[in-house]
């Protein structure tokens, strides 16, 4: 049973612990003020939170499981060449966006804006910009997230039996895959996705894909879900052909998903109103859930707020834990809600905290 | 010696205590305090070298005026300070 989960909002760091079942209780505040823009926890009971502060940058830390909070690297982009003028991104760390484990001892991967992919073999000692995807002349054409002006990579998925099997999802430019362990990098979805906002002729282009969200399954890695701007889809082949699950409901727009650990037909979203309002279906906070790899959808709301709840989940603030029982998510007005059975009922620890980036449970 | 002072705001985080430095430029006596203090750098420049977006330097109460290259030129007895101004929710 996880006991602990990690909440990283735009005002600081929260660690809620488990106090009975079902009873959840905020039992640790860090960095109070500054915003956590995305969170690892160690699996010896350590964490690292990278923080994106408004004037003085992005920076990363980490506190083992008894110690205290300590600034590591972060990651750098190389000086700008001069020639590099049709560059439209900037060669300068935006923030972190998603930290995983590498499966290899003392490896991190971190996606961040502008679109850096950065790998570090010593425990966040030190980075290294993945220079082969950075280079790509087909970067040039990624996108900034959301009409912003940075792209980002949104997700890193590393094949837990193959660390060398890298797929990563990019707010907007699609699914992007190595299977090197970084030194060689292409665009791997082939089908299936679709993009409405883009111009016609560009609908089905592969890097027009905003991709809000990948999870894959851990035990059967080559299940892929996708929670993508334009609906939710599914691949059965690691990510090169996808299928549209249209059968999600309240509605096809969301940020978040999460997927079952060892189950590949199971996986999680929320939904949300469509890009240009972004608010729950009807005012109610609602999870779904699929059980028959998105065939159907039970909209679970048992302990989630249903009259006047206006609350958005991004990409990060949905997880489930190792369990594959226990899951949280977190939401742009500072709800926090936890299960423990699945997403049938859900607690809320007391207290209202700040708009929430990213949740992660303890490993 | 050029002075450099930082905002109280960077004590949260690290250390950031006023350096009487050498350097011709604003650049020089930034690098200056950075050699000393080299995680003070990140927080105060970009990975270009430049100044980051939300981070004000001034000299002499003036802001400068080259914020990427930080070409600026200072005389010993020019005061740097390094701030940043706090805004929105």
């Amino acid at each position: 049973m996880t006991d602990r989960v990690y909440v990283g909002t735009r005002k600081g760091l929260f660690e809620i612990a488990r106090k009975a079942k079902g009873a959840w209780q905020v039992a640790g505040v860090h960095f109070l003020g500054d915003p956590v823009s995305a969170l690892l926890p160690d699996r010896d009971g350590g964490i690292y939170a990278a923080l994106d502060l408004g004037h003085f940058g992005a920076h990363l830390w980490h506190r083992a499981r008894a110690g205290d909070w300590r600034e590591l690297a972060v990651p750098a982009f190389p000086p700008k060449p001069e020639d590099a003028t049709d560059d439209p991104h900037p060669w300068s760390l935006g923030k972190i966006w998603t930290l995983e484990h590498g499966v290899v001892p003392g490896r991190l991967w971190a996606g961040t804006m502008p679109g850096g992919l950065f790998r570090s073999d010593d425990n966040s000692a030190s980075w290294t910009l993945i220079e082969s995807l950075w280079s790509m002349p087909e970067r040039k054409q990624w996108m900034g997230v959301a009409g912003g002006e940075q792209p980002g990579i949104s997700a890193v998925l590393v094949d837990p039996r193959n660390p060398g099997e890298i797929r990563i999802g990019v707010s907007t430019a699609g699914v992007w895959a190595s299977h090197d362990a970084g030194k060689s990098w292409r665009i791997m979805n082939r089908g299936g996705m679709y993009n409405e906002y883009m111009p016609p002729e560009r609908r089905e282009d592969p890097i027009a894909m905003d991709v809000h969200r990948l999870a894959h399954c851990a035990a059967h890695p080559e299940i892929v879900w996708c929670q993508h701007h334009n609906g939710v889809f599914r691949s059965k082949d690691s990510g090169i052909n996808w299928y549209e699950i249209t059968a999600i409901k309240p509605s096809k727009f969301g940020f978040a998903v999460a997927a079952h650990p060892r189950d590949p037909d199971t996986a999680w979203f929320v939904p949300a109103v469509k890009d240009e309002k972004r608010v729950p279906v009807d005012g109610k906070v609602v999870v779904a859930r699929t059980r028959d790899g998105g065939k159907s959808f039970e909209v679970l709301r048992k302990g989630l707020p249903q009259r006047h709840a206006y609350d958005l989940v991004l990409r990060h603030a949905l997880a489930v834990a190792a369990d594959g029982e226990t899951l949280a998510f977190g939401s742009t007005s500072g709800g926090v809600w936890i299960s423990e059975d699945g997403g049938d009922a859900w607690t809320a620890p007391e207290g209202r905290l700040p708009p929430v980036n990213a949740v992660r449970f303890a490993a | 010696m050029p002075t450099v002072a930082f905002t109280r705001a960077l004590e949260r985080f690290l250390q950031a205590p006023p350096a009487d430095v050498g350097g011709a430029t604003v650049g020089e006596a930034l690098g200056a305090v950075f050699t000393s203090r080299p995680a003070l750098r990140g927080y105060v420049l970009d990975d270009q070298g430049g100044l980051r977006r939300h981070v004000a330097c001034y000299v002499n109460g003036k802001p400068v005026r080259d914020r990427v290259r930080l070409s600026d030129p200072v005389v010993a007895s020019d005061r740097i300070y390094v701030f940043q101004a706090l805004t929105g929710g």
